[in-house]
């Protein structure tokens, strides 16, 4: 098990990539390579990733990557497996590193797909909560209220921010059944940390979601990403969980620190009404209700072969 | 000029029987031995997959088979596989090229050479399952090779051929072969599925020579480039679509010498050497165009006939020594680029523009799937003729047998 302490130094995702000051998805890319480790193949979609590390003639990269399109993270990383398999390197981890756009919306019905046939890859999702490299648009991800440039403030109920609550993804791909799902903060580099190792030793469909703040999207202050990361979780707002093998854990039960802590520290949130915060904090004690309600009933499963082979 | 020899029985190689053109992509690609097939289904060329698929579960195939979601994913596993380094093999057809239309792109500037059978039909709308070819065509510039067949026997050649030019290390474009739906994928023929053994002698396992995911050799094989490089990589992909041209022609003269049958590269001719008009064909028309040659020139008409087989590359130079003689020239397409005429006849005009001055006329007919007659090929010829000696202003764009516009 890979902890905060024995972290290698080796480094797979390397320093003189171009994101910006505080970027929470480089450092997600950071440490899960240094866990992944050198038999690796990278695939990025159109991201801030794909533009901060991969723009001709530069790479961050120490191993190989691929690019191909936005929406075909989990259909390329497919794809690769697939003919490593056929190549004997069966043992190269593929791992897809995408953002929330390109996850929970329009990379959505690949990823589906994928789950379903249990692709032995690991999809890792940076929920940075917005399109950020178009500059700031909602994503199926952007929580309630959020200021973004495609829901700007205004007089009508049209200019009150995100008009939506934050799409469960861990919870579609939980709906699939695979082998692992986990959704974990930078906040929580342990925890983090362990998750990814689990996920790089399993085999077949996995998929990690971690959050990761965006100083300049969320128009914070470029040293806040890991508390951001640390209160998003202390607040409830966002919850470490783990499926695994048809078992659903809470990792970690917060402290409960009123949500407009977490608010207040974010200029996309700067408009709220009181009204909205209301809205917000009712969220989080549903969500709670319903993902323990559901860790409960996704207790072990009785043992049955997933496949009957003559 | 390579002339079409008149039909003699064919050595075999393989097994001959009575199969669908379908059935003859399938065993085409299965002889390939490509290691990833992706796929998604849709009318007419669901057999194609369904038959790898039994191959397959028969164990007489061996491969990664990827049963994706959409045809857009299945474009993008191919590249991917590809991109890794092994052979991949994938068709579609109609609103499955369509939505494979952002990955198409992809592909050419990559190196990567995938083949793609596409059985060509209508585009909605209105939504259509017979042959049209405004599928493929709307294709050209995305960078693959573009071929159009005849029949069951050149759709399973095609594919063998098809790996050979694309994997060239001077070419490495992917590329994509059309068979028109039904009147090729669905038709029972006698065919000759060449055997594992031939197929192996006649194309090498692939090697990747400039691209690949290796982690003891590590490199990004996509990448995002400002401008002050990716106008280079589009100079380099058009080089090697014009490479491309002589390795069509190359390949074709290897497999005829190896299987006793060739297609003439990019062109086929018939009876043109010593013709008045000719017109140009593409697809299972061309059948047609054959038997209304030979009863014209019965008749006493010089006409002849020219088969394109290559889209992309054109065969431009090919088209000029062709047609050098020649006091009219009628082309006919299975699509229209709106508001100008039939693509291949675009393509003609422009491809013969320095070295003729004769009228080439646009003939479209047979759009959605309608039949072509050979009265309607015959009125093709006529209109040809009737412009022979003309000069330009006798070229126009001509639909036949358009309900209430043309006979
Ligand atoms: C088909 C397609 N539509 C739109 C785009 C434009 N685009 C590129 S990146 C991007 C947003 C990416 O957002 P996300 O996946 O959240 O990653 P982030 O940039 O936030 O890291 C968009 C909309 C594209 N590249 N391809
Ligand atoms: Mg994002």
């Amino acid at each position: 098990m890979t902890t905060v302490k024995d972290l290698p130094r080796e480094d797979y995702f390397l320093s003189g990539h171009t994101a910006c000051p505080g970027c929470g998805g480089a450092m997600v890319v950071r440490e899960v390579m240094k866990v992944l480790g050198p038999n690796t193949v990278v695939y990025m979609p159109a991201s801030c990733l794909l533009i901060f590390s991969d723009m001709y003639p530069y790479n961050a990269f120490k191993v190989p990557s691929l690019q191909i399109l936005f929406e075909t993270s989990a259909i390329a990383a497919a794809g690769v497996k697939r003919a490593l398999k056929r190549l004997g390197k069966d043992d190269t981890t593929v791992v897809a590193f995408a953002g929330d756009g390109g996850t929970a919306d329009i990379g959505m019905q690949a990823l589906s797909g994928a789950a379903e046939r249990n692709e032995d890859i690991l999809y890792v999702c940076y929920d940075n909560e917005a399109y950020m490299n178009t500059g700031i648009q909602r994503s199926g991800t952007t929580p309630f209220g959020a200021w973004t440039t495609t829901t700007p403030l205004g007089s009508t109920s049209e200019g009150q921010g995100k008009n939506e609550f934050k799409k469960d993804v861990p919870r579609i791909l939980m709906a699939h059944d695979v082998p692992y799902v986990a959704t974990a903060s930078l906040g929580f580099p342990a925890d983090f940390l362990k998750k990814v190792d689990k996920a790089k030793a399993k085999k077949g469909f996995r998929y990690l979601h971690v959050l990761a703040p965006c100083p300049v999207g969320w128009r914070a202050e470029s040293d806040s990403t890991v508390d951001l990361a640390k209160l998003a979780v202390e607040t409830g707002i966002f919850t470490l969980l783990e499926y695994e093998d048809g078992v659903l854990t809470l990792n970690r039960e917060p402290r409960f620190t009123p949500v407009r802590e977490y608010l207040k520290l974010q200029g996309r949130f700067k408009h709220l009404s009181e009204g909205q915060i209301a809205s917000i904090e009712r969220w989080v004690k549903d969500k709670w209700e319903r993902d323990r309600a559901l860790a409960k009933a996704l207790g072990p499963k009785p043992k049955v072969p997933v496949a009957i082979v003559r | 000029m390579i002339e079409m020899k008149p039909a003699v029985k064919l050595p075999t190689t393989g097994e001959r029987r009575m199969v669908t053109g379908d059935y003859a992509a399938a065993w085409g690609a299965m002889v390939s031995r490509p290691q990833v097939v992706a796929a998604y289904p849709i009318t007419p060329q669901t057999m194609i997959i369904e038959h790898l698929a039994e191959f397959l579960a028969a164990g007489k195939f061996d491969a990664e088979m990827m049963r994706v979601e959409s045809e857009h994913s299945a474009m993008s596993a191919v590249i991917a596989a590809e991109a890794t380094g092994v052979r991949a093999y994938t068709a579609t057809s109609s609103q499955g090229l369509a939505l494979m239309h952002e990955p198409l792109f992809v592909s050419p500037p990559m190196h990567l050479p995938i083949v793609m059978s596409v059985v060509n039909r209508t585009v909605a709308s209105p939504l259509g399952i017979w042959v049209e070819h405004n599928d493929t065509m709307p294709q050209r510039d995305t960078g693959w090779m573009q071929i159009y067949v005849e029949d069951g026997q050149e759709a399973l050649d095609m594919v063998l051929q098809g790996y050979k030019v694309a994997e060239q290390p001077l070419v490495e474009l992917p590329m994509m072969i059309g068979m028109d739906a039904f009147l090729v994928s669905h038709t029972i023929e006698s065919v000759d599925l060449i055997s594992q053994e031939d197929a192996d002698a006649f194309l090498p396992p692939y090697k990747p020579v400039h691209a690949y995911l290796d982690p003891q050799r590590p490199m990004v094989v996509g990448a995002a480039a400002p401008p002050e490089y990716i106008q280079e990589v589009r100079w380099e992909t058009d080089l090697r679509m014009r490479r491309a041209a002589e390795f069509l022609e190359e390949t074709d003269r290897e497999f005829g010498r190896k299987f006793g049958r060739t297609y003439g590269g990019m062109i086929e001719t018939y009876r043109l050497e010593d013709a008045d008009v000719a017109l140009m064909t593409l697809g299972t028309v061309t059948s047609t165009a054959r038997e209304v040659v030979d009863r014209l020139r019965a008749q006493g008409e010089r006409v002849g006939l020219i088969k394109l087989r290559s889209f992309r590359p054109f065969p431009a130079e090919r088209l000029q020594d062709a047609t050098a003689h020649l006091k009219a020239f009628g082309v006919y397409d299975r699509a229209v680029s709106y508001g100008v005429g039939g693509p291949s006849y675009i393509e003609a005009r422009n491809a013969l523009y320095d070295t003729t001055t004769m009228p080439i006329l646009s003939f479209l007919a047979g759009l959605g799937g309608r039949d072509v007659t050979p009265q309607d090929v015959e009125l093709m010829f006529k209109k040809t003729l009737a412009a022979a000696g003309r000069g330009r202003r006798a070229s126009g764009v001509h639909w036949i047998g358009t309900r209430g516009v043309s006979p």
